[in-house]
């Protein structure tokens, strides 16, 4: 019992999760272990951002159990107001507009912890740099952002409370290759240096190559093939084989001559 | 699995020596900070400050700020600070806090209060003039707007009219109709009530017809219309600049005057006088409710009093400037909504103003015609 919950971040068994008749996910059995990157990826609207909204709590789900370090998660206020357990990036970055930078990253801080200003100061500053962002940026308003710094500002924001897991929901989109590039590597920084467990749902099939230690693939509602990237490119289930080795997928294939 | 934090510092003779224990995490905050602050008067005088961190069991950002803080105070008094006991796991952590807020960002420049308001009136007066130019410059499209539909009568985007006018003319009526309703049933009790005092409670007639019809029908509605449908207007329109809706129809050739605010403004302008018929209509019934229940006065008498109090002109006088006010309705509302900018907040305090500020011309307007309609005599 204490092994597998110090090993395992989150595992969820059995999920079923459904919106009216049409089922999203259906008995969907998924392990994150502790300190690792998984990537998830499936089609788009397949249910991955349905998923990983049911693991914070956010959807009701219609059977199964979630447990996130120990801790079971159900879909009620107790959950969703656990905050400090996780840390999450939206897609758009949801940074709150009429909020400076700096206030945006206190924001958690401020509501959860008994802090002074000057400390709160330092930290919001500290997580600023530690994103790879300066100290002035602190004072721009979330619309004054290039979407590469939004991206690092709400994820110094779901750093705030140094959870143990970050969700991360496309943390790629919109981004040029190398403002991608330099946040998968900020992301696999961060990892170390926290020790966090990631969760990322993801199409970027760079990043999944380079930041992530597992891939999970969420086809038909369940979890098809689920392993490091070259296990998955080798997977034999059809939707798997489609999506890494489509066309656009032929830069990951090993060179056969 | 949490422990409380501790820090205890033992001095020897030029060293201190600093033990922090326990968790160094966000969720003991308010300690840690505490116990920092203690220690931190001791960093100054000591000669060599060692930090033994082998008693500490968790460590996150905030722990590792607040030792790194420790450490740093201690080096800028000129002495040494070693830290020791690092454990593996944690020692990539405090290598990147030692590079943190090493740089203290430009102190902002204090100015003079003086000019600070001079400033900030100078900007009141370019706002006004600005909302002013704006107006116009609304007015001016939308004129461009109607020569071109004459010009071109299939361009006029009837589908979208006949929808607007759904929304702010058809779906308004309910709750039109019970505020104009009330209105008049007050004006009549207020009116019976003191006029009998002197015996000239007939007259609540001649007072609730000519008010309602010349001034309080159109002036109610209108304001009601500014608050449900400007409001309305100034939202999506904010809304679909945020995402850049407006942009792509200009980009594909369209006029966003012509395809938005066109329909919505005529809209506006065939509605309003049909909602203030309508109102003035339910006022006078309610005046009259008031007047056979509460004065007295049965709904025959009431009737022929009307037809001998008012005319044709008094009601002529209250519909000319519906559709005065539907325009000036619908330009401020659809000017405003075009200036949100990208924030949420931006797209409230556009409404807000878009609501303010038109009812505040309709009110000035119905002035400037009570004037006009006094000095032709009508």
């Amino acid at each position: 019992m204490q092994d597998t919950s110090e090993q395992f971040a989150i595992r969820v068994r059995d999920l079923v999760v459904a919106f009216r008749r049409h089922v999203v996910i259906d008995h969907l059995a998924l392990d994150v272990r502790r300190g690792e990157i998984l990537g998830l990826v499936g089609a788009s609207g397949g249910g991955k951002s349905v998923l990983m909204r049911t693991i914070i709590g956010l959807i009701p789900r219609q059977g199964g159990e979630i447990e996130v370090m120990g801790a079971p998660i159900n879909h009620d206020r107790a959950t969703r107001s656990a905050a400090g357990r996780w840390g999450i990036l939206f897609q758009q970055g949801a940074l709150f507009s009429s909020l400076t930078v700096r206030q945006n990253i206190q924001f958690p801080l401020r509501e959860n912890l008994m802090l002074s200003d000057a400390l709160m100061d330092e930290i919001a500053t500290a997580k600023l740099e530690m994103v790879g962002l300066k100290a002035e940026d602190g004072d721009k308003f979330p619309s004054e952002l290039s979407g590469g710094m939004t991206k690092r500002v709400a994820l110094a924001r779901a750093l705030a409370l140094d959870p143990a897991i970050v969700f991360l929901d496309e943390p790629t989109s919109g981004l040029d290759p190398i403002a991608a590039g330099d946040f998968d590597a900020l992301i696999k920084t961060l990892q170390k240096t926290l020790g966090l467990t990631v969760f990322m749902v993801t199409h970027d099939l760079a990043s999944l190559n380079t930041v992530c230690d597992r891939v999970a693939a969420l086809a038909d509602g369940k979890i098809v093939a689920i392993g490091p990237m070259r296990e998955l490119l080798q997977s034999e289930h059809p939707w798997v084989r489609a999506y890494f080795h489509g066309k656009r997928s032929q830069m990951l294939q090993p060179k056969a001559s | 699995m949490a422990t409380a934090p501790l820090l205890t510092a033992t001095p020897s003779g030029d060293t201190l020596e600093l033990r922090p224990g326990g968790s160094w995490t966000a969720a003991n905050a308010a300690t840690l900070e505490r116990l920092s602050g203690d220690i931190a008067p001791q960093l100054d005088s000591a000669g060599i400050v060692k930090v033994d961190m082998a008693g500490v069991r968790e460590l996150d950002t905030l722990g590792a700020w607040l030792l790194e803080k420790m450490s740093r105070r201690a080096t800028s008094a000129g002495h040494r600070a070693d830290i020791v006991g690092i454990a593996d796991n944690y020692s990539g952590l405090i290598d990147e806090i030692r590079q943190v807020n090493r740089r203290t960002p430009a102190p902002v420049p204090v100015r003079n209060p003086i000019v600070t308001k001079l400033g900030e009136i100078g900007r009141g007066t370019i706002g006004a003039s600005e909302d002013i130019t704006a107006f116009l410059q609304m007015l001016g499209s939308l004129c461009i707007a109607i020569l071109g539909v004459l010009r071109r009568p299939r361009s006029l985007r009837l589908t979208s009219l006949t929808y607007q006018l759904y929304r702010v003319g058809w779906q308004a009526i309910p709750i039109i109709v019970l505020i104009t309703f009330l209105i008049g049933a007050i004006i009549a009790q207020q009116g019976i009530f003191h006029f009998r005092k002197f015996g000239a409670d007939s007259y609540v007639v001649d007072m609730v017809g000519i008010l309602v019809l010349r001034e309080l029908g159109v002036l109610i509605v209108a304001i009601m219309v500014a608050g449900r449908s400007g409001s309305a207007y100034t939202a999506e329109l904010g809304s679909m600049k945020m995402r850049e809706e407006i942009d792509a129809l200009s980009t594909m050739g369209l006029d966003p005057i012509e395809v938005l605010m066109l329909p919505r403004i005529l809209a506006l302008i065939c509605a309003l006088p049909i909602l203030s018929f309508i109102g003035s209509m339910a006022a006078l019934y309610g005046g009259g409710l008031v007047a056979w229940f509460y004065g007295g006065m049965g709904p025959a008498i009431f009737i022929a009093r009307l037809h001998e109090a008012v005319s044709v002109t008094h009601f002529e006088v209250g519909i000319i400037k519906a559709p005065f006010m539907a325009l000036v309705i619908g330009i401020v509302a659809c000017s405003e909504g075009l200036r949100v900018k990208g924030s949420a907040e931006s797209l409230g305090k556009q409404t807000t103003t878009s609501v303010v500020k038109s009812i505040f011309l309709v009110i000035v307007l119905d002035g400037l015609f009570a004037v006009f309609f006094a000095s032709i005599g009508m």
